[in-house]
């Protein structure tokens, strides 16, 4: 994973970094072995999971969405993989995940808001579709460490035509 | 390929796959229906000053919808009439001209010739302009054009189906409705037909919805917020069999179709108890007198489809329009509307509903899509001529204005009245 922190690299600002790199890679590899239950459990209570349509959208509430869910749609929407008859997900799509570009952009002490590039290339169905994405984290210290608040990802051909979208970023 | 050999692949209970797989037939789809039927192309509200324009296709022709200075919209043809490139790149823009990149020729906003760079060049110019699509109205703001220049009159085209684009309209407190909140586009490797076949089909949600609507189901109850409205729209696709007996279907001709007496707000959505609706209602109170609000708010229409080109839904305020790609690829834009004079609230629900069932990555959706695909695929195989369209069909019954309605709300009678149309439009030579 290529890395790079904004200003001077103390030793204070390389010791998240460290944690934040697990847990990108982690959630990276979850998503890859389709352990979705594990994957979820790494996001709060009251998380969002934002795929906006726009680029640059300032708001999921008053402008439709790729994805857009709170945690509830999100438990929803792992679920729906088990089912037998989840027909567009069953076989779940084969991913890789390749994380890049890591940046720590704000850390307040109680949440850290992360920067990084994403490529997916997506396999199911006799279809390879590979996806680009800038995608931000906000993640959330807690006693068992850092979990994820929020993480919104911007497709970079997020307004063309797209087929349905069943694999998650 | 003879009317004679067009009407043998539609019979009253069946209908033959090379309907949906055979590249000859979606050509003279083409030609015959989506150039002379009226196709949506769009809502006034995407226009609204001189100079505003968007872009889309009227079947597989790339149009140009423009504000000119006088008010007055045009639909034309994007494609210059030099070379031939593409004049407008932009989904949507406001312009004084509208300026050819490839040779800077530049277009009023009204279709006609401005200026041509280098004139003496040219062995004369032609004065036509931009290409023309010939026909346009407005019905209550909703914007149809025929590449025809002849053929029925829009009220005559839409007949009963009118009554849809009112209920649309009037729920609005100002008594208007405009585009808002972002377009999705969707595409799947299916024949245009299939998402039509599919939208009025109330025994298709158990079995492909079935894994939305479990999943929904498992999960503990939401009350209120943002996850609620998306919820109740999994689990209303898990409604008994009797809601969908009793679901009303009617269809007209021309091949449009609607689907009533379903369900209402206060199934569907925090609605009637929510604040923002009893000051909606309040809201639509004052235009219409409680009477007039309670008659709007009690008309349960669910899709609308005017065959070929859109469906709507007054209930959120949600549009999709097709754009056939090929024989075997279809595109689905899908619009929200915002009712003026609403609480904001009523474009948030709007919103949300739009995800869960017009999203491109929805739970709901993705699993049409795949069905669409699948069907694609499976009528590919030759040794099996035939598909059915049979369902219901003793119970349908003449009703008014002209209309037919199915005996159950499972019937399949909106499909074989789609493919009456079709058989009308395919076998008559230009």
């Amino acid at each position: 994973m290529a890395t790079r922190t904004r200003g001077a690299s103390t030793a204070r600002s390389l010791a998240p970094m460290a944690e934040v790199e697990r847990l990108l890679l982690r959630e990276a590899a979850l998503l890859d072995d389709g352990r979705l239950d594990e994957w979820l459990a790494l996001y709060t209570e009251d998380a969002i999971y934002w795929v906006p349509l726009e680029p640059g959208q300032a708001d999921p509430l008053t402008t439709v969405s790729l994805i857009h869910d709170d945690r509830a749609l999100l438990e929803v929407r792992v679920r729906q993989f088990k089912h037998p008859r989840a027909h567009a997900r069953t076989p779940i799509p084969r991913t890789v995940h390749q994380i890049g570009n890591v940046e720590l952009r704000e850390d307040d002490g109680r949440e850290l808001r992360v920067t990084s590039t994403l490529v997916m290339v997506e396999y199911r169905s006799e279809r390879q579709r590979v996806w680009g994405a800038r995608v931000e984290h906000r993640l959330r210290r807690e006693a068992n460490g850092l979990r994820i608040a929020a993480k919104r990802v911007d497709l970079v051909n997020s307004e063309s035509e797209l087929e349905g979208i069943v694999a998650l970023f | 390929m003879s009317a004679l050999d067009i009407k043998g692949l539609v019979q009253p209970d069946r209908v033959h796959r090379a309907v949906y797989t055979d590249p000859a037939i979606f050509e003279l789809e083409m030609e015959r229906l989506f150039a002379r039927a009226w196709l949506l192309v769009g809502h006034e509200s995407q226009l609204p000053g001189p100079g505003d324009y968007f872009t889309t296709r009227m079947g597989r022709e790339p149009v140009i919808v423009a504000r000119h200075t006088d008010g007055t919209i045009h639909v034309l043809v994007n494609r210059c009439a030099h070379r031939g490139a593409r004049v407008c790149d932009a989904a949507r823009g406001t312009a004084r001209l509208l300026v050819c990149p490839y040779h800077g020729w530049s277009y009023a906003t009204d279709g006609r010739l401005a200026s041509v760079p280098f004139p003496e060049g040219y062995d004369g110019l032609p004065a036509s302009g931009l290409g023309r699509v010939p026909r346009l109205a407005s019905y209550r703001g909703f914007l149809f054009a025929s590449l025809a220049a002849d053929g029925p009159s829009v009220d005559q085209f839409l007949g009963p189906l009118r009554t849809s684009f009112d209920d649309f309209v009037e729920r609005a407190p100002a008594g208007e409705v405009e585009v808002g909140g972002g377009v999705f586009k969707h595409v799947y490797r299916g024949n245009w037909k299939l998402v039509w076949e599919n939208l009025n089909d109330g025994v298709h949600p158990a079995f492909v919805h079935a894994s939305s609507i479990w999943a929904a189901r498992e999960q503990p109850p939401v009350n209120g917020g943002y996850a609620e409205i998306a919820i109740r729209q999994m689990l209303q696709n898990g409604a008994p069999p009797e809601v969908w007996e009793h679901t009303g279907l009617w269809v007209t001709p021309y091949g449009h179709s609607y689907m009533g007496d379903y369900h209402d707000d206060s199934r569907l959505v925090p609605g009637m108890n929510h604040p923002a609706f009893a000051e909606y209602r309040a809201a639509l109170a004052r235009r219409l007198g409680d009477e007039g609000a309670s008659r709007v708010l009690g008309e349960l229409r669910w899709n609308s489809i005017v065959y070929p080109s859109c469906s709507f839904m007054s209930q959120f305020r949600q549009l999709r329009i097709l754009q056939p790609l090929a024989v075997d690829r279809t595109a689905v834009h899908a619009y929200s509307f915002r009712l003026k004079g609403a609480p904001e609230q009523m474009f948030r629900d709007t919103i949300a509903f739009a995800n869960v069932v017009n999203g491109t990555g929805s739970p709901v959706l993705t699993d049409d899509l795949e069905i669409y695909e699948r069907a694609q695929q499976a009528l590919a195989t030759a040794s099996t001529e035939w598909i059915s369209i049979g369902r219901g069909r003793a119970g349908d019954v003449p009703d008014r204005e002209g209309m037919h309605r199915g005996g159950p709300g499972t019937s399949e009678i909106y499909i074989r009245n789609q493919l009456v149309a079709w058989v009308e439009y395919m076998t008559t030579e230009t």
